[in-house]
């Protein structure tokens, strides 16, 4: 698993989503390679234990928090919903098929219900959060940075830190779990209408025979991640924002790091998180 | 880092508004500020001038803690805000008004709620007390007619009198310019310099105005400095500078019409 990981960080470097320049690739020393990525997890955890001490001392921006939540998460639900209701179609005609090979065609609705609320909504959720939020908020607060308005917070003694990033990493935190909710709901009701198209069944009787068998730990603990899964999003996301330099090419830079990194990052919590809840609730 | 106040910090609002130092910056090999040292007076106005690049607006930074100096210290009202923590730093920043030179509004809000923004988060007025400070300094302005509009609406200009009228919307003692005309057309170049005057008439704040404006430097400072290779070349009044003999300070004046 963890050569799967380097992997992926490595794919992420050479991508130009990590800090080093498509042109200045070629130039780096493998050694300044190394040393650029130790700095960047160095200016990560400095940046963390910033926020952490900045953000549990009063006052709390509750007018700030409620704002980006209804920005990270009212207006990100038709997208979501949308990711969540096409997983369910998806997964219904092609498990319908393979299940029917071998005449477990009465599986259908467990197989959907298991798969979406275990692992498919969280993952699509996180994915879709990652490019549509992470994107915004690295663009966002970049363009602050350059643009020194987050200069002329701090001059107005206000802490960005505790204003812009506290506020919406909490709102990634608050949000996913519940977007996620909406994922798979819209998962499951469209998992079900496509199954229509081979063997009508009532959702009364999909739902049933679905959920026979779900335990809460089942529904409750992959839900739960994706909170760690929206601590990831706001985090690196506004990290790449604040972090910004170089103008307007340096917001583009910010945005599009931001997308990869939290996609990468979410993709490796969730190979981890799985393995740990197997672990916890076998 | 910054490390804990010294002990022989104390508010002396009796002395000089700024006191600076000794200070010195560098960024890498550069060496932007080289242990220079100047003091403005309450109810001074100082303009800095200078070519580009050599650390005027850092030296604003510096004075209002945005970055932290290498060397040497700044005093304001007596605390050197160099060796501050967080806290008290933000404390005399309350005191402290900071026109950036592109305005540097936050887009996300409207006019009005640029300048409702420090009322909002280090005074106890209410919504309709904060809104009608924020008109009135809008008035004052001359930018009451655009309260609803986004800084994306407004031209530069414009940009430049709704970022004034926030940095005012604390009643500052201590108001820094960075660059205030610059990219201006000459008519409201003018006009923000009027404004500048007007302030420094009816406020009594001490004021650093960076800018590469002789002329209007001129007309709204009380003394000049003017800095080269991150020192400061000349200390004085218009006329002291139109006095030197100073070949640097010659081409300055005379380059600038």
């Amino acid at each position: 698993m963890w050569l799967y990981l380097i992997v992926f960080v490595c794919g992420a470097a050479v991508s130009g989503g990590w800090p080093v320049s498509a042109s200045s690739w070629n130039s780096l020393a493998a050694r300044d390679l190394v040393g650029r990525f130790f700095e960047w997890f160095g200016e990560f955890g400095l940046f963390c234990g910033r926020l952490m001490r900045r953000a549990v001392a009063p006052p709390y921006e509750i007018a700030e928090i409620v704002r980006q939540c209804d920005s990270v998460g009212s207006k990100s639900l038709p997208l979501v919903a949308l990711a969540g209701a096409a997983t369910g179609v998806v997964l219904s005609l092609e498990v319908r098929d393979s299940l029917a090979r071998f005449g477990a065609k009465s599986l259908l609705p467990a197989v959907v219900i298991f798969s979406i609320v275990k692992e498919s909504g969280p993952v699509i959720t996180g994915l879709i959060m990652s490019g549509r939020v992470g994107a915004g908020i690295g663009a966002e607060l970049g363009s602050m940075r350059v643009s020194e308005q987050l200069d002329a917070m701090e001059a107005s003694a206000v802490d960005p830190y505790r204003y812009l990033v506290a506020t919406r990493v909490l709102a990634c935190i608050l949000m996913l779990p519940l977007l996620t909710l909406a994922a798979d709901f819209c998962g499951v009701i469209m998992g079900w209408v496509a199954g229509q198209l081979g063997e009508p069944m009532s959702l009364r009787l999909f739902l049933d025979s679905g959920l026979k068998d779900v335990e809460f730990s089942d529904f409750i603990a992959p839900t739960l991640k994706t909170m760690i899964f929206g601590s990831i999003i706001g985090l690196i996301a506004c990290f790449q924002g604040m972090r910004t330099e170089g103008g307007t090419e340096g917001v583009g830079r910010a945005a599009t790091s931001s997308v990869v990194l939290c996609s990468l990052f979410v993709i490796i919590a969730d190979v981890i998180l799985v393995r740990l809840l197997l672990l916890l609730f076998p | 880092m910054r490390g804990i106040m010294e002990s022989d910090d104390r508010n002396d609002d009796q002395g000089p508004a700024i006191v600076v130092k000794d200070l010195a910056k560098r960024f890498g090999d550069q060496t932007v500020l080289n242990g220079i040292s100047f003091q403005v007076e309450t109810a001074e106005t100082l303009a800095v001038l200078g070519r580009s690049g050599t650390g005027k607006s850092v030296l604003l930074k510096l004075m209002i803690g945005l970055q932290a100096p290498d060397a040497g210290s700044i005093r304001i009202h007596g605390k050197d805000v160099a060796r501050m923590q967080e806290g008290p730093l933000n404390e005399v920043r309350k005191k402290m008004g900071f026109l950036f030179q592109q305005g540097a509004l936050y887009d996300s809000m409207s006019v009005e709620e640029n300048v409702e923004f420090p009322l909002s988060r280090h005074t106890n007025m209410s919504r309709v007390e904060r809104k009608q400070r924020a008109r009135r300094l809008l008035a004052s302005v001359g930018m009451d007619r655009d309260l609803g509009k986004l800084p994306s609406q407004l031209s530069g200009g414009m940009q430049k009198r709704v970022s004034l009228a926030r940095a005012l919307a604390l009643d500052p003692d201590i108001l820094l310019f960075d660059e205030p005309t610059a990219g201006l057309d000459p008519i409201t170049a003018r006009e923000i310099g009027e404004l500048i005057l007007s302030m420094k008439e009816t406020r009594k704040m001490a004021a650093v105005v960076v800018t590469h404006d002789v002329h209007g430097a001129k007309k709204f400072s009380d003394r000049l400095i003017m800095m080269r290779d991150g020192k400061v070349l000349i200390e004085g009044t218009f006329t002291d500078l139109q006095k030197s003999r100073d070949k640097f300070v010659v081409q300055f004046l005379r380059d600038s019409g």
